[in-house]
């Protein structure tokens, strides 16, 4: 077996120094009734790399790749060119096969990462501090409502939902709530030009501890997060800001600029590939240094060793679970390192320019889209306010014209339908995705296809 | 094989030998404060610029298929859309280009300990080589560049790297189902905790009690405090496993569940296990399995025939998938009979006809009626989209590589390995359990018979002056300075040799009362690093300082 070192000779002395007969005295403590004899049967014997190969390389054609469709998905994951470089530096091994920073000595590289990583994502999100990164932009929200929770200290127990939130981010904020009592208050988002601030300003009341509101929002809109926190604020309820798609924020104001108190999100456009959904990587920033010892998950600081050189080390970690156990802030241990690596290294590429051009050209791009795609008969732009996304209705229901034009190699968007199902009042919309990898060429595709389906 | 050799090192030299001057080792100042490949390297917020970008666009110029640049003015943007959002203030963001990108991150690197440079014998961690076929799977663009929304029938093969992974999975632990979706260890710790209150509750029956064994892991206690719970500690018996008794004495209707580490974090097997699930489930509780230590019985023993309710598995270490330095880890549940209606969504299920189906919320009930006769009730979800789908192409590459054969191997070398360090180290350093039988996975040591003011994290940073990652320290805590050891199966005879001379040298230094010891490490790119510091005025991001230009920056002068 190409991975185990040990031949039997050297499996022979070793058990002659451990004094044990054979293999199976060293599981003499497994009662007998439970051990297995041979190989668990059913199951194939091992494989070489060509064959193993083989078979990943027959499963992965089976699928139809973004790169290889006219493609216009987002809703949370957006395809965007990750520069080669990004690859190559995740893949050396002292990065990728690193553990946790726990003894910083020999662990700076890692360690001075996440430093900058922080920092560039605080800057990003307009916050002081930012953590070291969570599991995902959906788990990452959770872990916002649950700290403005502790934050209240149960004194405050409704949570105000967006109905324009991502609905995986709603469902896992409502799947644990049912487990720590926290009532969310929801609604389905409605189809209007704007989104609805109001309406969502007075659902805020004095038994608030937050308001999750993302941005832009799941129907591509840009709510103004200004006029909700002032609200929220008088009501001494947080602001929670959830940012699925960062690219936008080189182009729009940050959310901490004006005035969230908590923006959590997804980083995955920036250096992550779309891989089906995950790893991807939770951002955390909190705009409010007050704030640092309540938040979950890692954080990394500065310090000076022995000889007053500077260095980094995990600090704050008496918020965390391998020292405080049941009385922590969260229960995360490992986190998404290497997919925050990738978000540094893409993002150093990009630095502010590279940043702020990217945004332009999604944007201008997303424009013209949107401009194309109103021209067609039977699609209408429902946006006022967009960044790189925004959402159409159509005459007739948007998930079944999606799945026919799969068959043309169309990748048309994410319907409604399929983000809020039995929802009737959405079945008509389109979500509608387009990034710097979108072409001209493939507006056109989709909307000469979108011609000839509503035709 | 050579034999061991009797000094440390051919010269005669090791840590803490007198020499001449302040430090012969280091020699003198160098102008850098580089040390010829021991390289300083600044802060990308010191070297890097606003005006810098590593990246070109093609709305500059575009590139023909002859590869002949034809530069074409973009099409205009209709008026912007972005209403009174548009950013108007700087990000404070700086940029490198490509080679000044490479060079930093590759400078930073090299400050970095990693299995593919030696030994991690990080207790309860499983640091084991990552072989690079999974990386090369990972990359395939059916798997890498697949959207987590596109139609079902674009992905057919992605939902089939899920069941099949799903279903090796099961097989080898002898479960009934799974939970796919949690994304690292103590997320689907909770999603099996979740599972158990969502059961619980099914039949009305409220509880409020899960009991953990001192020897846990923190993500255990903090997990069931997370879903609602009150933590009760389960004793241990002399030989450091679970007191049955002790335990079967404290069931009652007021206990949902308990969750054992198995192999604990002590690298014992719990013997009673079977009969600890029986008493848990006659009384009316459910039985959590910290999965985290599965690689030592992986194809041995099924946690299904121990009575197991619900297991996770860290694909990051039984399963060898990267760490990455923390992380992305994978976490999916094993569950039993009991508790598998309560599964989270989505998850994706092989009818007869061969087709993979994806469940989600809007076919959930439908799906349960048509197949599961209606049982399904699941909790709720625990992440947007399918969990970590990448991770799970690797964790399949390196299932079928191994094979049932090949996986049994690596649980018997893994406990083979572990074992060898026992017995070659226990006259040097104190095992507490060695006497209760053979280890699994690891060796745990304690830091008793050190001299007065010589303590486990010393001789953990002498060990990486040796060249090694220490090992896990001070856990579990039911242990005086532990030093917890796993070797993990990918490493051979001569590296475990070698780390056992380490290991010993160090080990008699710290007995014998070598002071050198307690300002270790001094071969490291950084020494002992002041973390009072860092957590009492607490520098959580760069702060531009505002210097001359020309100003050195500390990097640039060594750190100084």
């Amino acid at each position: 077996m190409r991975y185990l070192p040990l031949t039997d000779t050297d499996r022979a002395a070793m058990l002659s120094k451990v004094g044990a007969s054979d293999i199976d005295a060293l599981f003499v403590d497994v009662p007998e009734e439970a051990r297995l004899n041979g190989p668990i049967e059913g199951l194939p014997m091992h494989a070489s790399e060509m064959a193993v190969e083989k078979h990943m390389r027959r499963l992965s054609k089976k699928n139809l790749a973004a790169s290889d469709a006219a493609f216009f998905l987002g809703a949370g994951a957006y395809k965007h060119h990750i520069p080669a470089s990004v690859d190559h530096i995740i893949q050396r091994g002292e990065f990728l096969t690193a553990y946790t920073p726990y003894q910083p000595e020999i662990a700076q590289g890692t360690l001075q990462m996440l430093f900058e990583f922080q920092t560039q994502v605080a800057r990003l999100y307009g916050c002081a501090v930012a953590n070291a990164s969570m599991y995902d932009g959906s788990t990452a929200c959770w872990e916002a409502v649950a700290m403005a929770s502790r934050i209240a200290r149960g004194k405050k127990r409704k949570v105000v939902l967006s109905g324009a939130l991502h609905p995986h981010y709603a469902e896992v904020v409502r799947t644990m709530a049912k487990f720590t009592q926290d009532e969310i208050a929801g609604a389905p988002p409605s189809l209007t030009a704007k989104p609805d601030d109001d309406g969502l300003i007075a659902r805020i009341d004095s038994d608030t501890s937050c308001v999750v509101v993302q941005y832009p929002d799941i129907l591509g809109r840009l709510p103004d997060i200004a006029k909700i926190a002032e609200a929220a604020h008088e009501q001494g309820a947080l602001v929670i800001a959830v940012v699925t798609e960062p690219v936008a924020l080189g182009g729009v104001k940050s959310p901490g600029e004006m005035g969230a108190d908590i923006v959590a999100g997804e980083g995955q456009s920036i250096g992550v590939g779309l891989q089906f959904g995950g790893p991807y990587l939770g951002l955390f920033a909190v705009r409010d240094e007050k704030h640092v010892r309540m938040m979950p998950g890692r954080l990394c600081g500065e310090t000076v060793d022995a000889q007053g050189k500077r260095g980094f080390v995990l600090t704050l970690s008496t918020r965390e679970q391998h020292i405080r156990r049941e009385k922590a802030t969260s229960n995360i241990c490992t986190n998404s390192g290497l997919c925050a690596l990738a978000f540094s290294v893409h993002m150093t590429l990009l630095g502010e320019k590279g940043l702020r051009l990217l945004a332009m050209e999604n944007h201008r791009l997303a424009c013209i889209a949107a401009d194309r795609l109103s021209k067609v008969p039977g699609v209408e732009v429902l946006n006022e306010t967009f960044f790189n996304e925004f959402t159409v209705l159509l005459d007739g229901n948007a998930r079944q014209i999606v799945r026919q034009l799969t068959e043309q190699d169309v990748l048309a968007g994410v319907s409604l339908g399929r983000l809020f199902p039995g929802n009737d009042a959405l079945a008509n919309g389109l979500l509608v995705a387009v990034t710097e990898t979108t072409t001209e060429e493939d507006v056109e595709t989709l909307a000469s296809a979108l011609e000839e389906v509503l035709a | 094989m050579n034999a061991p050799r009797k000094t440390p090192n051919a010269s005669g030299w090791k840590p803490g030998t007198p020499v001449e001057g302040d430090n012969a080792m280091s020699g003198p100042d160098t102008a850098t404060g580089n040390r010829a490949l021991m390289l300083e390297e600044p802060l990308l917020f010191e070297i890097g610029h606003s005006e810098t970008t590593g990246v070109d666009f093609d709305f500059a110029a575009k590139l023909d298929l002859a590869g002949v640049e034809q530069p074409t003015p973009p099409t205009p943007a209709p008026c912007g859309r972005l209403g009174n959002f548009e950013r108007s203030e700087p990000i404070g963001l700086v940029g490198l280009t490509e080679p000044e990108t490479v060079r930093h991150y590759t400078r930073l690197s090299r400050q970095n300990y990693a299995i593919d440079l030696g030994l991690f014998p990080l207790g309860s961690c499983t640091m084991k080589h990552n072989p690079r076929l999974n990386e090369k799977v990972a990359r395939m663009p059916g798997f890498a560049d697949v959207h987590p929304l596109q139609p079902v029938d674009t992905v057919r093969g992605a939902l089939e790297v899920i069941n099949e992974l799903a279903f090796w999975l099961i097989h080898l632990t002898g479960m009934h189902s799974i939970a796919m979706s949690p994304k690292a260890g103590a997320h689907g710790e909770l999603c099996g905790i979740l599972c158990i209150r969502a059961a619980l509750e099914a039949r009305g029956d409220a509880r409020k009690v899960i009991l953990v064994p001192e020897s846990a892991h923190g993500t255990n206690p903090a997990t069931a405090a997370f879903a609602g719970y009150e933590i009760e500690d389960i004793p241990a018996n002399s030989d450091g496993r679970v007191d049955f008794d002790a335990l079967k004495s404290r069931l009652g209707p007021d206990v949902a569940g308990v969750m054992i580490t198995n192999p604990s974090t002590l690298g014992l097997f719990e013997r009673d296990l079977k009969a600890i699930s029986d008493a848990v489930h006659e009384a009316g509780g459910f039985v959590y399995c910290d999965g985290a230590n599965f690689n030592a019985i992986v194809g041995k023993v099924r946690p299904g025939d121990l009575g197991v309710d619900a297991m996770h598995i860290n694909l990051h270490k039984t399963f060898s998938t990267p760490h990455g330095g923390g992380g992305p880890g994978s976490g999916p549940v094993v569950l039993s009979e009991a508790l598998s209606p309560f599964a989270p969504l989505p998850y994706t299920s092989r009818t007869k006809d061969g087709v993979v189906h994806l469940v989600e919320e809007e076919n959930a009930d439908s799906f349960s009626e048509e197949h599961f006769g209606g049982r399904m009730q699941h909790f709720g979800r625990m992440t947007a989209f399918h969990g970590q789908v990448g991770m799970f192409t690797r964790a399949l590459s390196y299932i079928l590589s191994h094979g049932a054969d090949g996986l049994r191997q690596v649980a018997e070398d893994a406990v083979l390995n572990a074992n060898y360090i026992l017995r070659s180290l226990e006259d040097v350093l104190d095992a507490p359990f060695a006497h209760s039988g053979p280890c699994m996975h690891e060796a745990l040591f304690s830091d008793k018979g050190f001299a007065d003011g010589l303590s486990t994290l010393d001789l953990a940073k002498g060990l990486i002056d040796e060249g090694y990652h220490p090992m896990t320290m001070y856990f579990p805590l039911v242990v005086h300075g532990a030093m917890l050891v796993e070797p993990t199966e990918t490493e051979s005879k001569a590296a475990l040799d070698q780390f056992i001379l380490a290991l010993r040298s160090v080990a008699e230094r710290a007995k014998a009362g070598d002071e050198t010891l307690k300002t270790a490490p001094f071969h490291a790119p950084r020494r002992r690093l002041d973390e009072t510091q860092a957590a009492r005025k607490p520098v959580l991001a760069y702060k531009d300082q505002s210097v001359p230009a020309g100003t050195p920056v500390p990097s640039e002068v060594g750190g100084r």
